[in-house]
């Protein structure tokens, strides 16, 4: 196993009811819910309370903890964080002023960035449970089946792979560069820092140099398989009624609250 | 090559007390490995693929931290402070050169390990240039390493490890993919330096003409630690563990 896998790899081997659902009936419901959830309007507390049902419920089939689930969802905070300066923009009752800068946050921009992290946050946890309980060659396969162009699969599945390629090239190239940093006892070692910045700007350009190289070579020995841009899977999944039944009933509840909640 | 700094007589090499490392994904990489390498041994470390060699060498200079256990390198203990210094006395060289190469010439990267430990130009062009010489690249200087041949870039990453003149050598499958003059020429080279010398090997004609020691890893654990002439000899052994006596090469000797 590459050692960058440890940390990308999000499938986590198990037997369970989602494990075994077939992946082109679980992307197609993992998009549908998340674009219910887009439909939320803003403090519509009751309704994305309801909307985390389904998570809840695939959650539990999947034998996934909450836990579990907290720690992968944490990931996305980053990219959430950038709606945080709503807070501030949005005109409207004022609740607090920021200590030092004077910034005022007001009632109506509070309010939206908490819908948008509620409503992501249940968008990422649908993403993390759809990732943990499918394998990345299923994904692909269910991303043919649903009649995605095929060069659009084969990237993604080239950038899943070589990722990881590359990625194991740059540590082990950092490894050989920290072998031979050492220090003698009398002297001070590491050079300058540009020195420094100049030897990682190598390391970059070579990393980058190889790649190119590898993709090359990658090519050839694709095109004396007799590669002509189909990837073939030996994964031959077949939609089971119970599956489809599942993921319809779930898809129309969420559809469903969101409907319930505009005419409330 | 010089060697950095005094080395008192006496004080074992490497010294390995009780080792332990497990992969970050759960795997077993080392499982209790111990031993005892004198100054200006010869050792070979052989094992099936996977069974934990090139591990151990990175938990030798600290690149890898084993989760427990003892690493002593000429009686400084490693620490995550003493691997700096610690990687002055332990020159690894990877089985990939291309791991190693990353400067646009030979002779920078050459001088990489010299430079980082605050020598002097000179002494820095001095040492890069008498390794170079060292493994007949010497007229490379100013050559792009990803323009040369496999067995060029292996012997340019051995002089990058033998220019920092550590008095210890980890070296990882030195002689994989080498032709067999090129081959011949590393065994001659590494016979001629007055170093310890340990080396990870699926190259059984090397060991028996290099070192006289042999540890067999497998599994993450040391299985034996002998003599070569007697473990070389055993091919029960030797078969146990993926590897082959030499006779099955119809190799000359006994």
């Amino acid at each position: 196993m590459s050692a960058l896998a440890a940390f990308t790899d999000r499938y986590v081997e198990r037997s369970s009811p989602l494990h075994r659902a077939d992946a082109a009936v679980k992307l197609p419901a993992v998009l549908a819910y998340v674009l219910a959830l887009a439909l939320t309007r803003e403090a519509a507390w009751v309704v994305l309370a309801a909307s985390a049902l389904p998570v809840v419920l695939a959650a539990a089939l999947g034998g996934f903890s909450p836990m579990f689930l907290l720690h992968r969802s944490l990931l996305a905070l980053p990219f959430v964080a950038a709606a945080v300066p709503l807070a501030f923009t949005r005109p409207g009752e004022v609740v607090f002023v920021m200590p030092l800068t004077g910034w005022d946050a007001s009632r109506e921009g509070i309010e939206a960035v908490a819908t948008i992290l509620a409503r992501s946050w249940l968008s990422v946890l649908a993403v993390v449970l759809l990732t943990a309980s499918t394998p990345v060659a299923e994904l692909l396969h269910a991303l043919r089946t649903l009649r995605v162009p095929r060069l659009l699969v084969a990237t993604v599945f080239f950038t899943y792979r070589y990722f990881h390629v590359v990625g194991d090239e740059a540590m082990r190239m950092m490894r050989a560069r920290d072998s031979r940093s050492a220090a003698l006892t009398d002297r001070r070692a590491g050079g300058t820092i540009t020195w420094r910045a100049s030897v990682l700007g190598h390391m970059v350009g070579s990393l980058f140099i190889r790649s190119l190289d590898r993709s090359e070579r990658v090519h050839a020995a694709m095109q004396a398989r007799g590669f002509t841009g189909d990837l073939r899977f030996l994964t031959t999944g077949r939609v089971r009624g119970i599956d489809a039944a599942a993921a319809i009933v779930l898809v129309a509840y969420a559809f469903a609250v969101q409907a319930a909640g505009r005419l409330a | 090559m010089t060697a950095n700094g005094t080395t008192q007589p006496g004080v074992p090499a490497l010294d390995i007390e009780a080792l332990r490392y497990i992969y970050p994904d759960g795997t077993h990489g080392l499982d209790d490995v111990s031993f005892r390498i004198q100054q200006g041994e010869r050792v070979a470390l052989i094992g099936p693929n996977g069974a934990g060699k090139s591990t151990l060498l990175l938990n030798l200079n600290g690149i890898l931290r084993a989760q427990s256990g003892r690493v002593r390198v000429l009686g400084e203990e490693l620490t995550e402070a003493s691997a700096r210094s610690i990687r002055g006395k332990l020159g690894l060289l990877f089985s990939n050169p291309d791991d190693q190469l990353f400067s646009p010439t030979v002779l920078d990267d050459v001088a990489y390990g010299p430079l980082h430990m605050g020598l002097d130009r000179d002494e820095v062009l001095r040492r890069s240039r008498e390794a170079l010489a060292a493994v007949g690249m010497a007229g490379f200087e100013d050559r792009v390493p990803h323009r040369m041949s496999l067995g060029q870039k292996k012997r340019v990453a051995m002089a990058t490890v033998l220019s920092m003149g550590a008095p210890i050598l980890l070296l990882d499958e030195p002689t994989a993919s080498l032709d067999p003059v090129s081959r011949r020429g590393l065994i001659e080279l590494l016979a001629s330096l007055p170093l310890t010398l340990i080396v990870a090997t699926h190259d059984l004609a090397m060991v028996d003409d290099l070192l006289p020691r042999t540890l067999i890893l497998d599994g993450g654990r040391v299985i034996t630690d002998g003599p070569s002439r007697d473990i070389l000899n055993d091919g029960e052994l030797l078969l146990a563990h993926q590897l082959e006596p030499l006779s099955m090469h119809g190799h000359p000797h006994a």
